[in-house]
């Protein structure tokens, strides 16, 4: 297990995201998308951290609780556009409004 | 060796997961996928010598995201998933083709650079739980706080958004109301 090792797998891990995010129609699939990428990036810090130092292990904590936050908001927001319009496609989040 | 054994398994498990995150139809079955995919990664961060942030991700992430959007997929379920159409043959491909050449892109420059795997100059003495803790509290004091505060204003936001503004004729939109 080498340096590169860790950061190829985050970067497959994180363009099977954004697959996911340019394929997927319903609003709660492209937030788990979204996950997939994030969840990707903090590899690359742990890696980092563990081979060459530094504090990424720490970034790598406060990326975990801004992901925690924006899946928050981000599923409040999906609960806002069903209740408007009864669906969750992402492509009616254009016309949404308060 | 058996270090690399462990990685290719764990590996392997995230990826296989990852892509089933993003095909499965039943969205609750993606939900699950993903679950599979963060613990996967929790045992690469245990790996990597960060237990702490293994446990964290396990808790935070296992624990509470993927509960929250177990809700999420109830509350707004529908029908089961949306199923690709037949006539919706060209976005998966496009979708991929990006996908595809992102990671072409990225691996190439991961692989072309030179001296990565290089053991740095220094024996690097490894973080211990107590350097974390120290590192959070005293060092970045400041950003903990902030971070702090902004979990505040997520969870007030996330209620303020997705309240109910007043009971009753919300639930049935009429056509004219939208």
């Amino acid at each position: 297990m080498t340096l590169s090792h860790c950061l190829l797998l985050a970067t497959a891990l994180f363009s099977i995201g954004v697959y996911g995010l340019l394929t997927r129609r319903h609003a709660i699939a492209v937030l788990l998308s979204v996950e997939l990428m994030a969840n990707a990036a903090n590899i690359c810090f742990v890696a980092f951290s563990r081979f060459r130092g530094g504090s990424g292990q720490l970034f790598a904590l406060f990326a975990l609780a801004l992901t925690v936050a924006e899946v928050a908001v981000g599923l409040a927001l999906v609960i806002l556009l069903y209740r408007s319009h009864r669906d969750t496609r992402i492509d009616l989040a254009s016309e949404m409004k308060l | 060796m058996s270090a690399t054994l462990g990685f290719g398994v764990v590996a392997a498990c995230a990826l296989l997961s990852a892509v089933f995150v993003v095909r499965a139809v039943d969205l609750i079955r993606a939900v699950l996928w993903l679950g599979i995919t963060l613990v996967a990664t929790a045992a690469l961060y245990a790996m990597l010598g960060a237990s702490f942030l293994a446990g964290v991700q396990l808790l935070l992430y296992v624990g509470g995201v993927m509960t929250l959007m177990v809700f999420g997929v109830m509350i707004t379920r529908r029908h089961e998933g949306i199923a690709p159409t037949a006539t919706d043959t060209v976005r998966p491909v496009r979708g991929a083709v990006v996908a595809a050449a992102l990671f072409g892109l990225v691996a190439a420059a991961i692989v072309n650079t030179e001296g990565l795997d290089e053991a740095p100059a220094r024996a690097l003495a490894p973080l211990t739980l107590a350097d974390l803790g120290r590192s959070i509290l005293v060092e970045h004091l400041l950003a903990f706080e902030a971070l702090s505060l902004l979990l505040l204003a997520a969870i007030i936001g996330a209620v303020v958004i997705a309240r109910r503004r007043d009971p009753g004729p919300l639930d049935e939109p009429t056509e004219a109301s939208r």
